[in-house]
């Protein structure tokens, strides 16, 4: 499990300058001050993880279990409450503030996140098959998936079998991704390469846990 | 505005000359060589430039001992020493790319005269 993360909100992508001046890709992301809500430990829930809340949400937005759930921690009530599972939660308190801080440039970090829903997709798109021809005689098959198994043994489709279905809308990580910079003042992270879900999407940032040892 | 312009406002370059396809501008680009560094001078016509903000490039094409080179520059690239303007072209198009095709005389793009 991850030492330490943050919450962040996918701002979008550019481009910035490296010391080289080679561009870079970067993915903007906001990263505000996370509060820890509760505290949850081996003892009382089975495992231990920190749960912060970003943003801010008015009083009367908030309905009475919530409001007494962030009163109970003394902790002014956020927009999100994000899970974070972290090997040792010993040094945090309730109502702590997690920044960016904690990110230093060239550390390497996996960013979790709901990818962008695409709804019920082909076979092409969602598994990469190849497709069909265009000529030949082809018709109306062009992003077919092709056969989906044999006949009469087993004379079923086996479980599992890659077909159309729903794509994207899931839970994904993208491992050993590069923070370029951390801009504590602006509340931005700056990290290398393209991160999954949407602009304004809400981020996880842990520090890589397969990261190899330079 | 983007949202990313916070990030992308420290990376712009002031001062670049208004220049656009069609145009022969001399680019003189930083070269660093071992610890040296020295400035290049690449001259031609200028037969694209696309995209916005930091991510704008423009493309060079010059004739080099008979052989067509085109450079693509980032237009707020930090190599980039300095974009002179030496003439104004006479084009009807965005994209000058037909000159890769012609030779000569005929790859020459017309002045603009003003009258």
């Amino acid at each position: 499990m991850a030492k330490k993360a943050i919450v962040g909100r996918k701002i979008g992508m550019t481009q910035v300058w490296d010391d080289q001046n080679r561009v870079v890709p970067v993915t903007v992301l906001r990263v505000e001050p996370a509060r820890v809500v509760q505290i949850k430990t081996a003892l009382k829930e089975g495992y231990d993880a920190l749960q912060v809340t970003v943003g801010f949400k008015k009083a009367n937005k908030l309905n009475k279990p919530e409001a007494g759930h962030f009163e109970k921690a003394g902790v002014e009530p956020g927009r999100d409450l994000v899970e974070l599972r972290l090997d040792d939660i010993s040094e945090y308190s309730l109502g702590q503030e997690i920044t960016a801080e904690i990110l230093s440039p060239g550390e390497k970090v996996d960013v979790t996140a709901v990818s962008r829903g695409k709804g019920f997709s082909g076979g092409m798109k969602r598994h990469n098959f190849k497709g069909q021809g265009a000529a030949h005689g082809n018709h109306k098959k062009h992003r077919a998936p092709g056969s989906i198994g044999a006949c009469a043994t087993p004379a079923r489709v086996f479980k599992g079998t890659k077909m159309a279905g729903r794509l994207g809308g899931e839970q994904v990580t993208t491992l050993n991704l590069e923070v370029v910079a951390s801009d504590f003042e602006k509340e931005l992270l700056l990290i290398k390469g393209a991160v999954p879900g949407p602009k304004g999407g809400l981020v996880v940032v842990k520090n890589a846990v397969k990261a190899v040892a330079s | 505005m983007n949202p990313t312009d916070l990030i992308d406002r420290e990376n712009l370059v002031s001062g670049i000359p208004d220049f656009r396809p069609g145009d022969t501008v001399a680019v003189h680009v930083r070269v660093v060589e071992g610890n040296r560094e020295r400035v290049q001078v690449f001259q031609g016509v200028v037969i694209r430039r696309q995209g916005v903000g930091v991510r704008e490039t423009f493309t060079v094409r010059k004739l080099s001992f008979g052989v067509g080179v085109e450079r693509t520059f980032p237009i707020h690239a930090p190599t980039i020493a300095k974009i002179e303007r030496v003439t104004e072209g006479d084009v009807r198009r965005a994209k000058l790319y037909y000159l890769r095709d012609r030779i000569g005389k005929a790859a020459k793009v017309k002045e603009k005269r003003f009258s």
